[in-house]
């Protein structure tokens, strides 16, 4: 066992938490995107549809390793060109920031189509009762359709956030020191086996533990549809 | 802006040998995952949907939730830089056999990869497809005299195929977005081609959106492929027209 070990380990664990706040931050950013485009996404104006349907359709259908890439690459290009026109100092992109702008775009494509799916499945009786109420449209949004959304994408939601955790391995690739960046630098020296196996332990109690508050949460929010076991 | 583009185009039409090669490589690598993976997934499914040997559950179980709850790219690693690439450090014997010249090449561990990761979510799909079997469907093929073993192989898991194939549509994006990671392990797919040419070009645009391209076009077919599948075996619950 080599002495480096005890520091190697806490390295890696030290970056279990910079995975998390990537995956929590693209979290927080994908379900805004989410949320926004959803009701675009519905539209019968085509001129809102077009443009967010591409999105999704795009977003949804090219690896996102490669997005990345593009995202990163061609982002860092893009702040290089504008630096040298107004001749300012090299300017390099983040790749926390890069990273979690590239998952939130991604799963927002995805959490787009959830919410969508989500607004569908309300009767459209309720909408219906909620304008022959005399409610405005931000109204019925706010007050009829986003609370019942929620209670729909619930599972979906869920089923997004089990994928995107496991997707932020993705930004050590694009040079982020998160847990698997760091169990890299130590497989590189030594024992690759156990420590990319200490890696996936660890992904598995964080998608373990997600699976255990999802299903509490499911719990409470069906509350007042709950089938009653006797 | 446009102009950077057509300037910057021969970083592709120089190289569209090159991603033709990566295509094919994505191709029959996702194939051969998936029919390999599904030789893994029917019987763990079958074993996870009505096994009640505990210690065979127990197992099947904890290799779908393995493979399930780590990311793909973490397991390629585990499985070549962990296994392939220690293997003859560990064993230098392994040198000496007949499989080695095979299995110093990265392409047998990310197919294992591949092929235990899908293998991981099918068996998922197929379990869900046989627990959803109608218990008519069973209670009749018993009544007829069928031996469970019978019963499963000509009613059960017919039927539970025909559920369970826009789950697999799924899962066959699912595993052919996810196979991109197989570049950081060497191998020349679509990815690795684009950044190949990335590296040799240093243009940042053109070889990602050409892989995008690619992808976007090796999904459609298979999304068309599986709705004219689709079509061919659902059409006994197509709703009849009355009329005419």
């Amino acid at each position: 066992m080599p002495a480096e070990l005890p520091g190697y380990l806490a390295n890696i664990f030290h970056g279990a938490w910079i995975t998390l706040a990537v995956a929590l931050v693209s979290l927080a950013l994908s379900l805004a995107i989410g949320v926004t485009v959803a009701p675009l996404r519905l539209s019968p104006n085509p001129l809102l549809r077009a443009p967010v349907t591409l999105y999704t359709t795009l977003f949804r259908g090219v690896p996102d390793l490669v997005l990345m890439f593009l995202l990163f690459y061609g982002g860092q290009d893009v702040a290089n060109n504008i630096t040298d026109h107004f001749q300012l100092d090299y300017f390099e992109i983040n790749p926390f920031i890069a990273g979690c702008v590239t998952l939130g775009l991604i799963f927002g494509a995805y959490m787009a189509e959830t919410f969508r799916g989500a607004i569908l499945a309300i009767p459209h009786g309720q909408i219906e009762a909620a304008q022959a109420f005399g409610l405005s449209k931000r109204h019925i949004f706010r007050r009829i359709v986003f609370p019942q959304m929620l209670r729909n994408a619930l599972p979906g939601l869920g089923n997004n956030w089990l994928v995107l955790l496991k997707t932020t391995a993705l930004v050590s690739i694009i040079g982020l020191s998160d847990m698997v960046f760091r169990a890299d630098l130590a497989a590189k020296k030594t024992m690759p086996f156990f420590f990319y196996m200490v890696v996936a332990l660890i992904f598995l109690v964080f998608t373990s533990i997600s699976v255990l508050v999802l299903r509490r949460l499911k719990r409470r929010f069906n509350r007042g549809f709950a089938v009653r076991e006797g | 802006m446009f102009s950077y583009f057509i300037e910057r185009l021969p970083s592709i039409t120089d190289n569209l040998g090159a991603f033709a090669a990566g295509a094919w490589t994505t191709i029959w690598l996702v194939g051969t995952a998936l029919l390999l993976g599904l030789l893994i997934a029917v019987p763990a499914g079958i074993v996870l949907a009505r096994s009640e040997k505990s210690w065979l559950r127990w197992l099947v179980a904890g290799y779908s939730h393995f493979f399930r709850g780590t990311p793909m790219l973490v397991q390629a690693y585990i499985i070549y830089y962990g296994v392939g690439l220690q293997l003859s450090l560990h064993f230098p014997a392994i040198q000496e056999m007949a499989v080695w010249p095979i299995l110093r090449e990265a392409w047998p561990w990310a197919l294992l990869a591949l092929m235990l990761n899908t293998g991981a979510y099918t068996s998922e799909i197929v379990r869900g497809a046989i627990e959803t079997t109608p218990q008519g469907e069973i209670e009749a093929a018993r009544a007829m005299g069928m031996s469970p073993g019978l019963a499963m192989r000509r009613i059960v898991l017919p039927s539970a195929a025909r559920r369970a194939m826009s789950a697999y549509g799924n899962e066959i994006i699912f595993l052919l977005q996810g196979s991109a990671i197989v570049s950081t392990i060497t191998i020349a797919d679509i990815t690795g081609v684009a950044r190949d040419v990335y590296a040799n070009y240093s243009e940042p645009y053109l070889p990602f959106m050409m892989a995008g391209l690619l992808y976007l076009l090796i999904t459609s077919v298979v999304v068309f492929a599986f709705r004219l599948l689709e079509k061919r075996y659902f059409r006994h619950l197509k709703t009849r027209t009355l009329s005419a």
